[in-house]
């Protein structure tokens, strides 16, 4: 099943996915353009990795890191899907991240990575913007950078886990302008979903809800005011983000 | 005498107390109470942010480190972290310490309550978009490095007791002015105060919302001052500020701190 957050007529609604059309809880069939997208999820907690993926990590001169490289977001970054993000007047770098997002099903703590399945609810799309020209060697990626309002787009859909085989091979695609521009797949992630959900709850509490951004593969190209950006993860969804200027 | 806010165990809604600092009292329902008569509940309910470095003391103690790798340079914008829901933990409620941990860092700092949404605030409105004021205790496992995100040191469950309650916004005069004291089983540790700050909370307030928005009910921490105390196994942590108020909790070991603590 897929599931969405939307706006329609004046009220929030959960919706699920049938026969390419929106069915609101109370049974109405809405059409997709209809709606505004919502996020799917509305997390406590919205855990992020970076250099996640070995190409990436590679792009950016980094080392791989030998523990996985965590850091927390606020709620003021998630953004529906075909929302609009804000490119600040005077970077030179923003680049989007298409990355596989893991939902939390019920809480979580000392889960060994066999057992971690039982802990997920599902799966969506997030694309995790960063401003580098706002990175710091501080607490890096510091949240000036990352933490930016709207600057998370996620969903359209919130994926059954018993929907999708193997989380670990699936291709990401992200495309500019209609055009492909990165291309990975998560069989390339350094730590691997179920290590994530071991490492996480072996140190703290992951609650229902709970959002893991799993990391980016290579190929981060700046955007400009006016890009259409659709990050996309097979079998999950496709995303579709617009950037804006300032005003 | 203030107003402030407080939450009480078993009780959904919040409610509206006097509090009277000296006298270690409240008075709820025209009814004075000793404190301890409460059974005190987390006060805040939005999300928690905290201020990497923001005490002169603190960045100085850092030295010319800030110009060498990995920093390379000194701070610009304010460096945030965040203190998750799972470390919200209520005015004397057990700190748990984690096995594998020996002792804990205290992080007293004065909390700023969000009372209204604060999105790209001046300087000179700043303080119109703070409800109040609250304490908080932002535990971390001593870390050396402030290089990357110190996710698995401050952010473990029971890491940020919080509270006892939201005074006012009017009960203090000048946030960049008020004494902050550290006392670990009865013994002043560490003594600073606000006008340490290297940006005061109207530049703090400012700076953050230039590029992230806080929500009524979020909480952003001032910073910590340096030369945190140590905590370990058994200890009670207390932490005053001055017109704020008084949070105290003790640590237990993880295996022990849910079972709690009769006052």
């Amino acid at each position: 099943m897929k599931r969405a957050r939307v706006a329609y007529a004046g009220a929030i609604h959960d919706a699920v996915e049938v026969r390419g059309m929106l069915q609101l809880e109370d049974g109405r069939l809405v059409n997709q353009k209809d709606v505004v997208w919502l996020p799917p999820v509305q997390p406590h907690t919205i855990f992020a990795l970076g250099l996640n993926y070995a190409d990436h990590a590679k792009e950016l001169a980094f080392q791989t890191p030998d523990e996985p490289l965590v850091f927390l977001k606020g709620p003021n970054t998630l953004l529906g899907h075909r929302g609009v993000t804000r490119r600040p007047a005077a970077c030179t770098f923003m680049h989007y991240e298409c990355e596989l997002a893991v939902v939390i099903k019920c809480s979580a703590r000392r889960v060994k990575a066999e057992k971690a399945l039982h802990y997920i609810a599902g799966y969506t799309v997030a694309n995790d913007y960063v401003v580098r020209d706002y990175l710091e060697n501080y607490y890096r990626p510091n949240f000036r950078a990352k933490n930016r309002d709207a600057a998370t787009p996620i969903g359209p859909w919130l994926v059954d886990v018993e929907d999708i085989d193997d989380p670990m091979d699936l291709t990401l695609r992200t495309y500019v302008n209609g055009q492909l521009i990165q291309e990975g797949s998560t069989k390339d992630m350094i730590f691997n979903i179920p290590y994530l959900i071991e490492y996480l709850s072996g140190f703290m509490t992951l609650n229902a809800g709970d959002v893991i951004l799993t990391g980016t593969s290579k190929g981060a190209v700046n955007v400009e005011v006016g890009d259409v950006v659709v990050t996309e993860i097979e079998k999950v969804g496709k995303l579709e983000n617009t950037i804006v200027g300032e005003d | 005498m203030v107003n402030c806010i407080i939450r009480l165990c078993g009780r959904a809604q919040p409610y509206e107390a006097t509090l009277n600092i000296n006298e270690n009292k409240l008075k709820l329902h025209n009814e004075w109470m000793t404190i301890d008569h409460f059974a005190l509940d987390i006060p805040i309910t939005g999300t928690v942010y905290g201020t990497l470095l923001n005490y002169k003391g603190a960045i100085s103690k850092l030295g010319e480190a800030v110009y060498e790798i990995p920093y390379k340079k000194p701070p610009e914008a304010p460096i945030l972290y965040m203190k998750p829901v799972n470390t919200h933990l209520a005015h004397g409620a057990p700190i748990p310490l984690p096995a594998d941990v020996q002792e804990l860092e205290v992080g007293a700092a004065l909390g700023l309550v969000i009372g209204r949404t604060a999105c790209r605030v001046t300087k000179a409105s700043a303080l119109d978009y703070i409800a109040g004021y609250t304490i908080a205790n932002d535990v971390s496992v001593p870390h050396r490095s402030y290089y990357r995100p110190a996710i698995r040191e401050k952010a473990r469950d029971g890491f940020c007791p919080i509270g006892p309650w939201i005074v006012e916004k009017a009960a203090i005069k000048d946030p960049n002015n008020i004494g902050i004291r550290v006392y670990v089983n009865d013994v002043l540790c560490q003594e600073n105060t606000t006008a340490n700050h290297i940006r005061s909370v109207e530049e703090l307030l400012a700076d953050v919302t230039a590029f992230m928005t806080l929500f009524p009910g979020d909480v952003l921490l001032t910073g910590v001052p340096e030369g945190a105390p140590l905590i370990g196994a058994y200890d009670r942590v207390r932490i005053e500020i001055d017109g704020v108020g008084v949070l105290e909790n003790p640590v237990y070991p993880e295996n022990k701190s849910m079972e709690g603590e009769n006052q």
